[in-house]
């Protein structure tokens, strides 16, 4: 892909983000602050690639331990967020009906 | 050179998987559909993991299952057990864990560019190096500023702000240069200008949080949180990878818009919540001549006698029921009330708390229903009806000083108009402290408060009790 179309998916996607982020009630802050906190750490994506890359060189192997290193912190992060949010938003209640 | 070509069906996925994350913020519109909207976000980070592990060649897989097995056990632990008093820490601590992953995955890409596709013959793409150092010094940022902020919220490091002097010359100095490097990393990959990037970056990520105060960490933290989106989203530059990218732009521009409106509910422009320094200079000039001015004080029967008596009651909880874990007392304070035909309400400040949204999880955690809850705007008017406005932990909330007092730091600040209830009850520690703002409060000396000294879950017990007779 070239830059001008990545370009275009950020923008779009920051207009995306814009209107969806607004549309949430304020009383759900707190769980959007943990759900974005699981989502952003989608950076997994490049902790694999360096972590399952063939080693090449010295700098290979230093790369490789850094993305299993970046593996952990993020998937602490993956499954603690949606886990937390889970959590969170099974307490959410309506007021019973008598 | 060309990037590794990419089959579109792994496009496709990781398309797949950036909408069903819209979908996962989008959920969180109601409570009702939140929780399909979670498990969108989980389908969604299923998909671009399965979708990374079988496209890339791997050299080793079982360290990769390790990795990922350790980490999400520690997660899963962590959000299992963590007290909902504890979300702003926790929330802090897990930014700082995105932050310091996007550093790492910048400088594996660093040091083995071509398994990313970014080099040739070791020679990285000048527009790469730029994506990869800017995603290395937000990720740095996000990681020591989120460092400080957990240590600030979880009480570990003085909630004060820390001033060294020509902070804002240090600071801008620093950032300048941190860019600067940037621009040179186009022109020389060496390992020292991605070495002082990222120590520079850690640094001021330091330096831009000490000076601020507590009483802001919900700005900050919001802050972080779309810090943790842009380092991500450079990232997703660096790997031309649409997940990244969709997903730091939603978690930017959340971030963003919760700062936004944290500074709007305090009336404070947000430079100047970044400056730093709020509430130190408040708290040095107020101490000194303070006038007596005469206040009433009640006790829980008299409490619980007129909370019984009245018709509809607001109950307005702050920091200070957080930290006094007071919320499911007073839960049973409000279903006692609701027993004897009194309407309970509850009104939450946007910046009540010390993260967005902080007081509505405790109240849903104490079992509220959420439709007893109300925001500022939603319950402004009610509060000439009301016969008790009771206020348990918030101070600056309820300052009449924001609306009348132009010298007040906290002046334009939003604040509910508990001086039009018949009652108001505040509970609080004692007469000496003073919100974090660092103000007095002509609330604590108006005719109709009565005020209840004590630590706020032992008061609400008290009431609780005198009102079971």
């Amino acid at each position: 892909m070239d830059f001008i179309s990545i370009l275009s998916i950020f923008v779009m996607a920051c207009f995306v983000g814009y209107y969806v982020v607004w549309s949430v009630t304020p009383a759900l802050h707190t769980p959007l602050m943990a759900v974005t906190n699981a989502i952003s750490s989608v950076i997994v994506v490049g902790a694999l690639i360096a972590a399952a890359a063939p080693v090449l060189g010295e700098g290979g192997a230093v790369a490789k331990w850094l993305g299993l290193g970046a593996v952990v912190l993020a998937s602490v992060n993956i499954f603690g967020g949606f886990a937390v949010t889970a959590r969170m938003l099974a307490m959410y209640k309506k007021k019973e009906k008598k | 050179m060309e990037h590794v070509t990419v089959s579109p069906w792994v496009a496709l996925a990781y398309l797949i998987s950036g909408v069903l994350f819209i979908l996962a913020l989008r959920g969180l519109s109601s409570p009702a559909s939140s929780r399909a909207g979670n498990r969108f976000g989980m389908i969604g980070m299923t998909i671009a993991v399965v979708t990374t592990l079988v496209t890339h060649e791997i050299a080793s897989l079982p360290e990769i299952v390790g990795a990922l097995v350790i980490g999400g056990g520690v997660g899963w632990v962590i959000a299992r057990r963590i007290a909902m008093t504890d979300m702003p820490q926790l929330v802090a601590a897990f930014h700082s864990l995105v932050g310091l992953a996007a550093v790492l995955v910048g400088w594996a890409a660093y040091l083995n560019p071509e398994a990313f596709g970014i080099a040739t013959a070791g020679v990285i793409e000048p527009q790469s190096r730029v994506e990869m150092g800017l995603g290395i010094a937000i990720g740095a940022i996000t990681f020591s500023g989120s460092i400080i902020a957990f240590l600030k919220l979880a009480g570990k490091m003085s909630g004060a702000p820390i001033l060294l002097p020509a902070r804002h010359v240090i600071n801008l100095g620093t950032l300048v240069a941190i860019l600067g490097l940037v621009a040179y990393f186009t022109q020389d990959q060496s390992l020292w200008v991605i070495g002082l990037v990222t120590a520079l970056s850690f640094l001021i990520g330091f330096l831009l949080i000490i000076p601020i105060g507590g009483a802001d960490m919900p700005v900050v933290v919001s802050m972080l949180n779309s810090y943790s989106g842009w380092a991500a989203a450079a990232m997703g530059f660096t790997l031309h990878n649409t997940a990244m990218i969709i997903t730091g732009a939603l978690v930017g521009s959340s971030g963003a818009i919760l700062s936004y409106i944290m500074c709007k509910a305090m009336n404070r422009g947000f430079l100047s919540v970044i400056a730093g320094g709020f509430g130190a200079e408040a708290a040095a000039g107020g101490g000194a001549a303070k006038e007596q001015r005469p206040w009433k004080r009640g006790s829980a029967e008299d409490a619980a006698f007129l909370l019984k008596e009245a018709e509809n009651v607001i109950i307005i909880p702050g920091y200070g029921m957080a930290v006094a874990q007071a919320q499911h007392v007073l839960r049973e304070m409000g279903d006692q009330l609701k027993k004897e035909g009194v309407n309970v309400k509850y009104a939450i400040h946007p910046v009540a708390g010390r993260m967005p949204g902080h007081m509505n999880v405790l109240l849903a955690e104490a079992n509220v229903p959420y439709d007893e809850v109300f925001e500022l705007e939603d319950i402004q008017g009610d509060f000439a009806q009301c016969d008790v406005a009771f206020i348990i932990g918030a101070n600056d909330v309820v300052n009449p000083a924001a609306k009348t007092d132009k010298s007040s730091p906290i002046y334009g600040m939003p604040v509910f108009d508990v001086d039009k209830a018949k009652t108001i009850m505040f509970i609080k520690r004692s007469m000496g402290g003073v919100g974090y703002a660092g103000v007095d409060n002509d609330v604590f000396y108006m005719d109709q408060t009565m005020m209840l000294l004590a630590d706020a879950k032992k008061m609400v017990e008290d009431i609780v009790k005198a009102l079971a007779h």
